[in-house]
């Protein structure tokens, strides 16, 4: 059952569940941010429609720099920006930013330790129709081995506003992952958020959990649609919100692993070191017990719907409750 | 910026070698290093630290500074010992360059000296980050000028044109850069590597200010940035003709003394060498 003390969305198994996309809580949360606090900037490479980055720009036209198709070029200035006291946003789908401009991040965001917070747009196959030059699989694996940088994939467009808001306040180099569809609404404007600390969104009516999930970015919805499932068979399932992805909650990710002994990590992402490649990590040099993890499998995207690509990538409900039923029983062997 | 008088010159020369003997006998400590870019570019370091910058080796966190963003990290030895004979840091700590622990890193890292602007070494990203730092400036008090130093090699980075275009869009008229046109880089000379000419109508093409002087030539580095600080809508290129190896007539003009330190040999010749020269110096002014 979902786990109220958090008050997540009541209607969020109801089939008319409403769905924003987390790239439009970003925008929301950037215009909010900006109003706070003057040092605010925000870059953009000719996206700034589809980013969302408009809404601030549309308030703030002279705190706003279009700095043309030049990811590379945006990371550096946003850099130098920061050195002078700005706290800079730049925008991009996450194929280019941060991945065209990989390296201009590490060296002159993280290397020198500066505020700007790096927002990709467009990760996952549900970018859809673009196809998979423009469907970002690789962003968590390229910003989560930088150090000094920060990850975090929001769940929903609200939790999504908190992270962008959360992040303005930070002097770390941060990383926000956002999808372009609209995705539905788990949270609440009453959930907690905190950078660094996970939740669990799903516990078992009662006793212990025989199966941990840990799902980031949009695909917990998917992840708690399949622990209700899973529930009506009698598997006890809790599920965990692990939206920011660096720094690890370690405390969290051990506690699950202790009280299930079987995880399945589930992501929108190349399971190569993505966030359940950091949960691995975690788990096999604290608590090792099996982990299943769902992701793409060293694929590119393609052209599709995003209900299309989900199926045919093997990240939807079916597919976590297959993952599930598996773990369990490599569990019983150990 | 005050005038320059022929004194002033005079001073400018004796200060430009002791920082060039300074380089030597870090480089050679170290045992590895860049010995050509950082020979040629000291003359034009020495005149921003003691003429051009408004800045105090005292207060280097003072706010309202001048800023200094050298891009071609790799000729940090002519940073570090120009910022050492101005006061702030011991000229003693040069012997720790590219040792465990120093502050002095191999390429120039802010987290372990906090006294620069940017850590620098991959190539190509400097100017945009200085871009970055005029535009604030411009978005705040709009009293700084915000120095660039580049070689000419690295304009081979794409990055570098992105950050040219921007430059001249948003009219940064507190920019100026200086590019170290020494014809060298690692594998041979800019023109067979990846040729840059036409340069100067590169980029006056995109639109901005473009002065040409010998880098050698304290006279025509302070009238070069007189001249760019007068322009009120363009960002301001200085491309300065330099000889890599400059001071010692065995390095000078020579590719292969990019990437390589002298010996211990070659060091005291070449620091010998030097102290002839700037005894002539300091003769003339007697």
């Amino acid at each position: 059952m979902l786990n109220q003390s958090l008050k997540l969305n009541t209607k969020i198994f109801n089939d008319d569940v409403e769905k924003i996309s987390t790239r439009q809580g970003f925008g929301e949360g950037l215009l909010q941010a900006g109003i706070e606090n003057e040092n605010i900037v925000a870059l953009c490479a000719d996206l700034t429609d589809s980013t969302k980055v408009n809404i601030f720009a549309d308030k703030f036209p002279n705190r706003f720099k279009q700095i043309g198709i030049a990811e590379q070029s945006m990371a550096s200035v946003a850099s130098g920006m920061a050195a002078m006291g700005k706290i800079p946003f730049i925008a991009s789908y996450a194929v280019f930013n941060p991945g065209r401009n990989w390296e201009q991040i590490r060296t002159t965001i993280c290397y020198n330790n500066q505020p700007v917070k790096i927002i990709g747009s467009h990760t996952g196959v549900t970018v859809g129709p673009d196809g998979g030059s423009h469907q970002a699989l690789e962003d968590i694996a390229l910003t989560r081995v930088l150090p000094n940088m920060v990850v975090i994939s929001p769940c929903d467009s609200i939790e999504a506003k908190k992270a962008t808001i959360a992040c303005s306040k930070t002097k770390e180099p941060t990383y926000i992952r956002l999808t372009r569809h609209n995705t539905p609404v788990i949270t609440t404007t009453d959930t907690p958020f905190e950078i660094g600390k996970a939740q669990t969104v799903f516990i078992p009516e009662s006793g212990l959990a025989t199966v941990g999930i840990i799902a980031t970015g949009h695909l917990l919805y998917k992840a708690i649609i399949a622990a209700r499932e899973l529930e009506k068979n009698g598997i006890r399932v809790k599920v965990i919100n692990l939206s920011t992805i660096k720094p690890l909650d370690t405390d969290a990710i051990i506690t699950l692993a202790r009280e299930t002994k079987a995880i399945v990590t589930v992501e929108e992402h190349q399971i190569n070191g993505g966030m359940g490649s950091a949960c691995a990590e975690c788990i096999a040099q604290n608590y090792p017990v099996p982990i299943e993890f769902i992701g793409v499998k060293n694929l590119f995207g393609q052209s599709g719907t995003p209900d299309e690509l989900l199926e045919h990538y093997e990240l939807g409900t079916s597919h976590i409750i297959a993952a599930v039923e598996k773990i369990l029983k490599r569990k019983t062997r150990i | 910026m005050e005038n320059l008088t022929p004194e002033k010159i005079k001073e400018l020369k004796i200060k430009a070698n002791n920082i060039r003997i300074s380089i030597i006998e870090m480089l050679s400590e170290a045992g590895s290093g860049h010995t050509a870019g950082a020979l040629g570019m000291a003359d034009i370091f020495t005149f921003l630290y003691f003429h051009a910058l408004k800045h105090d080796p005292k207060r280097p966190e003072w706010h309202l500074r001048d800023r200094l963003i050298l891009s071609n990290g790799h000729i940090c030895s002519v940073l570090y010992a120009t910022m050492a004979h101005c006061g702030y840091f011991e000229v003693e700590e040069l012997k720790t360059l590219r040792k465990l622990g120093s502050r002095l890193q191999g390429h120039p890292h802010r987290e372990f000296l906090p006294f620069l602007e940017t850590s620098s070494g991959p190539l190509g990203e400097g100017l945009s980050q200085s871009v970055g730092m005029a535009i604030a400036d411009k978005m705040g008090d709009d009293n700084k000028t915000i120095y660039c130093l580049t070689g000419d090699g690295e304009l081979d980075e794409g990055q570098n044109w992105e950050a040219i275009m921007f430059a001249a869009k948003e009219k940064l008229n507190n920019l100026i850069v200086f590019v170290d046109r020494n014809n060298i880089q690692i594998d041979g000379n800019t023109e067979d590597i990846m040729p840059l000419e036409n340069l100067p109508k590169k980029w006056e093409s995109f639109n901005w200010n473009v002065i040409e002087i010998d880098g050698h030539n304290f006279r025509e580095i302070f009238e070069a940035i007189s001249k760019a600080k007068l322009e009120k809508n363009k960002p301001s290129v200085i491309i300065s003709h330099t000889i890599p190896g400059c001071g010692v007539k065995e390095f000078e003009n020579n590719y292969h003394w990019h990437g390589v330190p002298p010996n211990k040999e070659q060091a005291e010749k070449a620091i010998e060498e030097l102290k002839t020269l700037g005894n002539k110096i300091i003769n003339t002014q007697q």
